[in-house]
């Protein structure tokens, strides 16, 4: 006997895993978990993504996942390179340490 | 009909001097002296030829006036100006005289030009000579063809602006060749005096047209009648001040002696035969005005006879050859003038033409004696040998502008006192000279004596007191130029150049035998009982009558005339004037003999009461209206000094400072201090723009969940 999940749960685990990274993002100073986060709230919007498509029975979303993923693929590797370039530059990765653009 | 169409050929006397000094401008730099001379003296005679053809036909046809429209010239609403020529036998007779006469100067000046530009070292002012002059002759037919007071007043500018260009035609030195603005004043002299002269001439012309609504001379002279005698007594008398300017009346006479600094021929053809008559031309030519003021006849009557008078015993006392025949022009001019003014309207253009001869031919005779003297004067100088003449004209000159002053003493070759004897070394000009004295002495039968004694005879019916001034001028006419033969032909020469003066070329003593010839005819035009010009000129001036020949009149002018020559001869050449020596008339004469050689002071009079007045007023003028008042004053302390204070405290300080600078500025500064308190949000922290960007996503998101 197949029970069907509701739309709302997924919904819920997907608003759960985006303010987690969202909280990640904003009090974490190690680049490394700020990228961990970032990956939380994406993944939290692919899940409301294939949520939606499976309820709605649209592939539509389902595709645009993969888009999401190559793009967050690509993010990070971008984020590393500079994570070693910064680290260089100051021995350190402390992103509260990047200030020199301010006011 | 064949003589109407010869009255169309008119506009060509003007036309053909006009082509004339055309063609040497334009090409004149390529062309020779010889050609220029011809093509200037060809334009010249062309112009005698039109006159010529133009009497012809007045002479075969009715000899009525006959006016060519030429040209509409100004047309303004109800004003119509044309430019029309007039062909009457007054107009072609002063064509034929001017143009005649003019021909034969040309000639002569091709020769007189081209030693004369060498002796002041600047050959190329050859060719502007001639282009001056065939002006003159296009500019004085102008003035005699036109047929209104307007187209005469044109010619009447013209020739006195072509008389300032050729006064002045050395004018940079003086008549003896030194450096100097003498002969550019002379020029400004007379043009300024003429000027005194034209404004008369102008209100004349000014009052005839706000009475006659016209200046033709057709219109002007058929309506005279209806107008009030005051009117035309008032422009008779301002036409007169125009002619006592243009030929040299009192009191106006000063500029014409000082004109002498122009080149002789322009002193015969401008300053004796042609331009100075112009007023005698205007004043017969208005005949029918004058006839109907009185007044103003007896006025212009007065003022001839007593500038007649007048300048004849100036002439007495002057030395230079060209001042006494200068002054000798003003007296015949008073003999015109008082004839015209007396209304013996034919006399005065008798004596016009007969003058034009004579005295064209003395002058250009006295030219041939200063060429003369200058020659004698080259040789003297030059005895040593140098190479060809031009080389050492450039050196002379160059040496006179390096030392002027120490080169031996400034010669004057036209000072009489420096002559003498030239009789042996220049025989032709002596000859013609003496023609042309006896001619203007007025003795039987040359030309003067029978203008000079038709004049004396209407005078002596018309109006005695003018009568007597003019015989005692006509007594002194013989004397001065008696002495002026003595002392200039007669005797020994007083100079060492005068020795070695020369003859003059066949150019130039060409045209003087043929003016000698005319100054010996010239009284067949209107003797006694056959009045040829007389039926001339009665159809163009009304009422003119023969005058009868008065053999008493006659017999005590020639007997004066005598007279007076017997006087020059005895004072003069029974024991001739030696080197250094004071005039003999001075021994006799004492004071009166210095007024006369001083010429009565008129100059210094003139500078003293107009003059140094005139310079006074303009001085005054200048330092003090123009200068403290309009300068100082108005300029610099109200409009500057308003304008600055304007422009420093209202528009600086209130409008650009206070206003415009405080918008520019007061942005800047809100600008700024709106940034400032901005920047504090730009802190570094990449993690508090993150919550920036989440905090505005809460925002949006809320607001489209909630509206």
């Amino acid at each position: 006997m197949t029970q069907i999940i509701p739309l709302s749960w997924y919904l819920a685990v997907s608003m759960l895993l985006f303010s987690m990274g969202a909280l990640g993002v904003l009090i974490r100073r190690n680049p490394l978990i700020i990228f961990m986060s970032i990956e939380l709230m994406l993944n939290a919007a692919n899940l409301a993504f294939v949520a939606f498509a499976r309820s709605f029975g649209v592939p539509t979303g389902q595709i645009f996942v993969f888009f999401v993923m190559t793009v967050s693929a690509a993010e990070v590797a971008v984020g590393l390179a500079l994570i070693i370039i910064i680290f260089r530059n100051k021995h350190s990765i402390d992103v509260d340490l990047m200030n020199s653009l301010k006011g | 009909m064949g003589s109407s169409g010869l009255f169309s050929l008119v506009p060509l006397i003007v036309f053909l001097p006009v082509a004339g000094l055309l063609i040497n401008m334009i090409f004149g730099g390529r062309l020779s002296e010889k050609t220029i001379g011809a093509i200037a003296s060809a334009a010249t005679g062309l112009a005698f030829v039109i006159a010529v053809l133009l009497g012809v036909a007045l002479w075969t046809g009715s000899g009525e006036t006959v006016v060519v429209p030429f040209a509409d010239w100004i047309h303004i609403g109800d004003l119509n100006v044309a430019w029309n020529f007039r062909v009457d036998t007054l107009s072609v007779l002063m064509m034929l005289v001017v143009s005649g006469v003019g021909t034969l100067i040309h000639i002569y000046a091709i020769g007189y030009m081209h030693e004369d530009v060498r002796f002041k070292h600047d050959i190329p002012r050859y060719r502007r000579f001639f282009v001056f002059m065939n002006l003159f002759i296009a500019m004085m037919m102008i003035l005699v063809s036109g047929d209104s007071y307007l187209m005469l007043f044109v010619g009447w500018e013209g020739v006195g602006l072509c008389s300032f260009l050729l006064i002045g035609f050395w004018y940079d030195m003086d008549t003896l060749g030194r450096p100097s603005f003498a002969n550019s004043n002379a020029a400004k002299k007379a043009f300024i005096t003429n000027r005194i002269g034209d404004f008369g001439f102008l209100i004349a012309g000014f009052t005839m047209f706000w009475w006659f609504k016209s200046l033709n001379f057709g219109d002007v002279f058929s309506m005279a009648t209806t107008i009030p005698a005051g009117v035309i007594l008032f422009i008779t008398i301002f036409l007169l001040v125009g002619v006592a300017g243009k030929s040299a009346q009192i009191p106006l006479f000063v500029w014409l002696p000082d004109a002498m600094a122009g080149p002789t021929p322009v002193s015969a053809l401008i300053h004796a035969a042609t331009m100075v008559t112009a007023g005698v031309y205007l004043v017969a030519r208005s005949a029918p005005l004058y006839t109907l003021a009185p007044q103003a006849q007896t006025t212009v009557a007065l003022v001839g006879g007593i500038t007649a008078l007048f300048a004849a015993t100036i002439a007495v006392g002057q030395y230079d050859i060209k001042k006494v025949l200068a002054y000798s022009t003003i007296s015949q001019l008073g003999f015109m003038v008082a004839a015209v003014g007396m209304g013996a309207f034919v006399a005065g253009m008798f004596h016009l033409v007969t003058h034009a001869f004579f005295k064209a031919l003395l002058f250009l005779s006295a030219g041939s004696v200063i060429l003369g003297m200058e020659r004698g004067h080259h040789h003297l100088a030059h005895q040593e040998g140098h190479g060809s003449p031009e080389s050492a004209d450039r050196e002379h000159r160059q040496q006179e502008l390096s030392d002027s002053g120490h080169l031996e003493e400034v010669f004057d070759p036209g000072d009489m006192r420096n002559m003498g004897g030239l009789r042996k070394q220049m025989p032709v000009t002596f000859w013609l000279y003496l023609i042309g004295a006896l001619a203007l002495a007025g003795i039987f039968p040359l030309a003067g004596f029978w203008s000079k004694d038709e004049i004396l005879a209407d005078a002596f019916q018309k109006f005695p007191a003018v009568y007597w001034l003019l015989t005692i001028a006509a007594f002194l006419t013989a004397f001065y130029m008696g002495r002026q033969v003595w002392m200039v032909f007669f005797g020994k020469p007083r100079h060492a150049v005068a020795e070695k003066a020369e003859e003059s070329p066949k150019v130039i003593t060409v045209p003087l035998m043929v003016l000698a010839a005319l100054a010996i005819l010239g009284g067949a035009l209107n003797l006694p009982g056959i009045h040829t010009l007389t039926s001339w000129l009665e159809h163009t001036i009304a009422g003119v009558e023969a005058g009868e020949f008065n053999f008493l009149v006659a017999g005590l002018s020639t007997g004066l005339a005598l007279l007076a020559i017997f006087l020059s001869w005895l004072l003069y050449e029974r024991q001739p004037l030696a080197e250094g020596q004071k005039d003999p008339l001075k021994k006799l004469l004492g004071p009166v003999f210095t007024v006369f050689e001083r010429k009565y002071w008129v100059d210094e009079f003139y500078w003293a009461v107009f003059v140094n007045r005139y310079v006074d007023i303009a001085r005054f003028l200048a330092n003090v209206i123009d200068g403290r008042f309009w300068h100082d004053f108005v300029h610099e302390k109200v409009i500057a000094g308003t304008y600055n204070w304007l422009s420093r405290t209202v528009l600086d300080l209130g409008v650009d400072r206070h206003f415009i600078d405080a918008i520019a500025n007061g942005l800047g500064e809100l600008t700024k201090r709106i940034s400032t308190s901005l920047r504090r949000l730009q802190n570094g922290f990449v993690r508090s723009y993150a919550l920036a960007v989440l905090l505005g996503v809460v925002v949006i998101v809320g607001y489209l969940l909630l509206k």
